[in-house]
């Protein structure tokens, strides 16, 4: 079989289970506990990952467009810049990046090492659904904390951004905020957290797919974990050009 | 009469090119408890699998308790697995669950039970395999035999009217391999579960089974009594019971 015939099918039967999924996440009954017990799982424990990552870019972020808008005489506008790229682009992008290596890995490995030691099978062996038991609830869990965790690091990209602005820049922070939040409005904040739900939404599904799909022991789970750091990275990627097509189009 | 709880007719079932069985036809009578042998990869998992359509065939038609296995839908395939059980060849209890949650699972999923009701109805089932106190333990924490007797545990929690056993002495040493046997003995004797073994264990097939079937090239080429078996079947079959320590 071809690569690209290859690529079609799993295309295919992840949108399979997409539909499946979706259509059980919203159909009761719904199992909070669980779900709650994977947000705490995803979201907490990826705050530092994610926040970290986004207050060291708003710093580099700051500190290159100090240096660009230099030769203009413009550098105390970075305000500006660097609000607009975080909250529109880079926060959520990077934020749903960094979700997909941490989470999504974890899920696929969750779910890969239970189908292939029977666990998935011994669900269904019991008259119960593994989409319902599986992927309804961590699904939903990525879906609630990705918004999140991108408002959190977007506030830490700006905090970053205004740590260059006043100890670099010698601005006060007062000018910095102000400057922000003068040129944003609540569509480009909207945006942002519109995009990361459908990131959610893809890693949570993809990492759902090669869990739910490894073979062959050890050796499968630890390529289909692979896979989903590699095929989230690219869709996260691909879908945000089309995100921002369609969010810019409003 | 015997009611017929399996039936195979003309079962095909293929992975890719390699065809594993090939047209088979199988009948499992009410009571009966029928050990499935044939050497390692002949498909003998596959077909316990087909019974309660964890596996689909490729042809053929399987009745499973009057269901149409084959014809079902995974959904409509539900009622049927709460009579079947399934007990897998290395448990496939959850690991992130305690022995409690894992016997209360399929028990949840299909009854509401009072909390005191589902402790001491769990407490039965792990005293019923001689497992009493381990609620709060991890299958982590569990021997390779406590994590079996764990998992025949959870497949009888539902009180199945058939078990699917897939080999469930191997990796275990002879004495708890023979406390298993002893196990599914009491288990067929009280319960009246009709079972389908699937093993390559002659010992524990002398002692539970009422019948043999072997699968040989994607057939089953014999069916009859264990002592037939070991002393008046084909030459394939015969071996297969000397080889394992039934000498006739």
């Amino acid at each position: 079989m071809h690569e690209s015939d290859s690529i079609v099918l799993h295309i295919g039967a992840s949108s399979r289970l997409a539909g499946r999924a979706f259509l059980t996440m919203v159909t009761p009954p719904f199992d909070f506990r669980e779900i709650l017990r994977h947000v705490y799982h995803f979201g907490v424990g990826s705050l530092n990952l994610t926040n970290i990552t986004a207050l060291f870019t708003g710093m580099v972020l700051a500190l290159q467009t100090a240096y660009a808008l230099a030769s203009f005489g413009a550098s105390l506008y970075i305000g500006e810049i660097v609000g607009m790229a975080l909250v529109r682009e880079l926060g959520p992008v990077l934020t749903a990046l960094m979700v997909g290596g941490r989470v999504g890995s974890g899920i696929t490995a969750e779910l890969g090492s239970m189908e292939v030691t029977e666990q998935v099978d011994a669900i269904r062996s019991m008259g119960a659904d593994p989409i319902r038991k599986l992927v309804a609830p961590r699904i939903w869990s990525v879906v609630f904390s990705l918004p999140l965790l991108t408002i959190l690091a977007d506030g830490m990209g700006i905090f970053g951004g205004m740590i260059i602005s006043v100890f670099e820049e010698h601005t006060t922070a007062t000018y910095y905020f102000q400057h922000i939040f003068r040129n944003m409005a609540i569509n480009d904040f909207g945006s942002g957290i519109g995009k990361s739900f459908f990131f959610a939404l893809i890693i949570g599904v993809i990492s759902c797919y090669n869990g739910l799909t490894a073979r062959g022991g050890a050796d499968g789970v630890g390529r289909a974990t692979t896979n989903t750091v590699y095929a989230a990275a690219i869709a996260i990627l691909v879908g945000d050009f089309f995100l921002t097509k369609l969010f810019l189009s409003f | 009469m015997m009611e017929n709880v399996v039936l195979f007719d003309r079962v095909s079932k293929a992975f890719g090119a390699k065809e594993v069985l090939r047209g088979v036809d199988l009948s499992v009578g009410r009571g009966e408890t029928v050990a499935i042998l044939g050497a390692s990869g002949s498909g003998k998992t596959v077909s316990l699998k087909l019974v309660n359509g964890l596996l689909r065939p490729e042809a053929g038609r399987i009745e499973t308790l009057g269901y149409h296995v084959s014809d079902l839908t995974e959904r409509e395939l539900l009622p049927l697995r709460v009579k079947v059980s399934y007990l897998f060849q290395g448990g496939a209890l959850f690991d992130s669950m305690t022995v409690f949650e894992n016997i209360a699972f399929p028990i949840l999923e299909h009854t509401e039970p009072s909390s005191e009701a589902l402790r001491s109805r769990i407490a039965a089932l792990l005293g019923l395999v001689r497992l009493e106190g381990i609620e709060a333990l991890y299958p982590s924490e569990l021997s390779g035999g406590m994590r079996k007797r764990v998992a025949l545990a959870r497949a009888l929690a539902l009180e199945p009217e058939i078990i699917l056993y897939d080999e469930p002495t191997t990796g275990l040493d002879p004495v708890t391999g023979l406390a298993i046997a002893e196990l599914m003995r009491e288990l067929h004797s009280s319960l009246h579960v009709t079972s389908i073994v699937v093993t390559h264990d002659i010992p524990l097939v002398l002692r539970v089974a009422t019948r043999v079937v072997f699968l040989h090239e994607g057939r089953f080429v014999y069916s009859g009594t264990v002592k037939q078996a070991a002393t008046e079947s084909p030459e394939p079959v015969r071996r297969f019971f000397e080889a394992g320590g039934a000498h006739a």
